[in-house]
């Protein structure tokens, strides 16, 4: 047969045929009435066609690309766990690092899939509706894998198995939700200022870059096959963040305001969210690589202010917490790891006193505050742990309104008092871990007046295993919250005696000896 | 000061190549090795070309490959079939 062979399309011919090629205009209803969301915020588009994806990344190129990601990470997740990769990680503490990843992560990757799948919905051009689903199908993907990774640990170690249900109801899970469910509760368009760009840009940057590689020397191999694998897509995530940023900026002044009030509200949500992510780098990883201070500096203060510095030209100034986050990385970590250390019944991982040559690194790092305000607080709880008086706060902590973090942190410029803030509305009082938190509910109330906070509806009688009769001459509220978080009790309290410790101490014993 | 664009790839035998071209591309290429990971920082603007790559790995190569490997990237990104660019106007 006689065939002409025509030269190969280039990638940008190619991406503009697979996307707005493909794309119409709707007839039989007015496009506005297909596509209510985009005007709700009051963000103004005149031209969607100036969208573009930069990557010119095409369906038939992704699905090929994404394939070949997966192949590989299942190759090494089947060799690590056929090697019982398990016993060749650092120490048994490192578990612990799991599991709070576990409860606090891929729940999130869930969200984000709805999410972005919602926002592909919406969207009036071609461009971001398909990069949107890209999004959402590899959202889906690091929900998947994140949990297929750790299932091979949860043969072994305890505290994994009721994550799902617990990621509604634990205090210190509720920051992530309460993210989740602020973003996909708003516009398209806000949605993506905080996925795409305050989640992308500022969260993943530090949970999946410096904290995996520090996974990958702590020889957790499971972990940083799915850390980079999904890292991989979120180079592509942030782009899409950050293009959504320039084209509001681009299609019309008056959407300036607006992302401003945006970038403002998730930079600082972001920061608050980062605390427990920090803390895993400074005090849970055995092996250390890299402080959070340090990781904050490189991801947030660097790239961060080159980003800023860039969108200067469309009017956007430095969000407002910048000054307060840069006082702040010297101090969350210590006041975060504090915290749990201080609740070991109320979490499903364990707690510990770091070593000695542990403080020493912390205190290396941390020159400016380690010693002076977080060394003597452990070195405290450590004599007093080891005179059989281990610190136990078995009340439930109080949560701020906004971000659903525990109130613990410091007041600026004040290391030695812990900030606290607080507002009336309608004759109710909410209360706030900062200044920022307070503005975002003085801006929308009406949004989040509704913040579901376990620990406080636990003293409400809200928060019962089935069966609690609240009306009982003896109930009393929050006693039997255990049983509501289905919580495994090997899983709790000191590192030191557990289970955990035994059995890995044991099992690598049998590893290497006849 | 101008910003830095960067880029981080897993560390393996495709990005030793990779980073090896973009050092001959970029001479103000600064590598930084991490553990399992590297990342490259270059003031205001880095570039990857296809042909370079392709050189230093001995055959074809789709710049749309990079994505296999990828960890992170800063700067606004414009990506050709010839060049893959990574620039900040600041």
């Amino acid at each position: 047969m006689d065939m002409k062979v025509s030269k190969k399309l280039g990638l940008k011919e190619r991406y503009t045929m697979m996307t707005r090629d493909l794309a119409w205009d709707t007839t039989f209803q007015p496009m506005d009435k297909v596509f209510p969301q985009v005007g709700y915020e009051g963000i103004k588009i005149h031209d969607w066609d100036q969208w573009e994806d930069p990557f010119r990344l095409t369906m038939d190129a992704y699905w090929k690309y994404q394939a070949e990601k997966e192949r590989k990470l299942y190759a090494i997740l089947d060799a690590f766990n056929q090697n019982n990769g398990h016993l060749s990680v650092t120490d048994a503490r490192y578990m612990n690092v799991l599991k709070l990843f576990l409860g606090s992560t891929p729940p999130l990757e869930l969200m984000a899939a709805r999410g972005f799948s919602m926002v592909a919905r919406q969207m009036v051009g071609a461009g971001p509706r398909v990069a949107c689903m890209m999004q959402s199908v590899d959202e889906y993907r690091h929900f998947q894998t994140q949990i297929h990774s750790i299932s091979n640990y949860n043969r072994f170690y305890n505290g994994m198995d009721e994550f799902a249900h617990q990621q509604s109801r634990m205090w210190y899970l509720s920051d992530g939700k309460s993210f989740f469910d602020d973003a996909i509760t708003a516009g398209p368009f806000e949605f993506m200022v905080a996925i795409g760009f305050a989640f992308e840009y500022v969260l993943t940057n530090i949970l999946f870059v410096p904290f995996i590689s520090g996974a990958a020397y702590n020889g957790d191999m499971a972990a940083m096959t799915v850390g980079f694998s999904a890292q991989s897509d979120e180079a592509r995530h942030m782009t899409l963040g950050l293009e959504c940023i320039k084209f509001m900026l681009e299609q019309d002044p008056d959407n300036l305001p607006i992302v401003q009030r945006w970038i403002d509200k998730w930079t600082w949500r972001g920061t608050r969210k980062l605390a427990s992510v920090g803390m895993m780098m400074d005090y849970m990883l055995p092996k250390r690589i890299m402080s959070f201070k340090e990781a904050w500096e490189i991801y947030f203060e660097q790239n961060g202010s080159a980003l800023f510095n860039d969108l200067a030209r469309y009017g956007v100034k430095v969000p407002k917490c910048f000054a307060q986050t840069i006082e702040e990385k010297e101090h969350i970590t210590h006041q975060s790891w504090i915290g749990f250390y201080m609740k070991p019944d109320a979490c499903p991982f364990h707690t510990w006193i770091p070593a000695p040559d542990e403080l020493d690194w912390l205190s290396e790092k941390y020159p400016n505050t380690f010693d002076k305000y977080y060394r003597p607080v452990l070195e405290h709880f450590d004599r007093q742990e080891k005179a059989g008086n281990r610190f136990n706060n078995k009340t439930q902590p109080m949560n701020c309104q906004v971000c659903v973090s525990t109130i613990k942190f410091n007041e600026p410029g004040d290391p030695m008092e812990m900030c606290f803030r607080e507002t009336v509305y309608k004759g109710e009082k909410f209360h706030f871990c900062s200044d920022h938190c307070k503005e975002i509910f003085e801006d929308e109330p009406e949004k989040y007046v509704q913040t579901f906070i376990s620990s406080h509806a636990a003293l409400q009688g809200k928060c019962e295993p089935e069966g609690t009769d609240i009306n009982a001459h003896d109930y009393r509220p929050g006693a039997r919250m255990h049983a509501y978080w289905r919580m495994d009790k090997r899983a709790t309290g000191d590192f030191n005696g557990s289970e955990d410790q035994k059995n890995f101490a044991e099992w690598r014993h049998q590893a290497t000896k006849n | 000061m101008t910003s830095n664009a960067f880029i981080a790839f897993q560390k393996n035998e495709e990005t030793r190549c990779i980073v090896e071209a973009i050092v001959d591309d970029n001479p103000d290429a600064v590598v930084v090795d991490q553990p399992a990971m590297v990342k490259v920082d270059v003031p205001g603007r880095l570039v990857i070309k296809r042909a370079t790559v392709e050189d230093k790995m001995g055959r074809d190569f789709d710049l749309q490959e990079l994505q296999l490997h990828l960890i992170t990237i800063s700067g606004h990104l414009d990506e050709s079939d010839d060049e893959f660019v990574l620039s900040w106007q600041s």
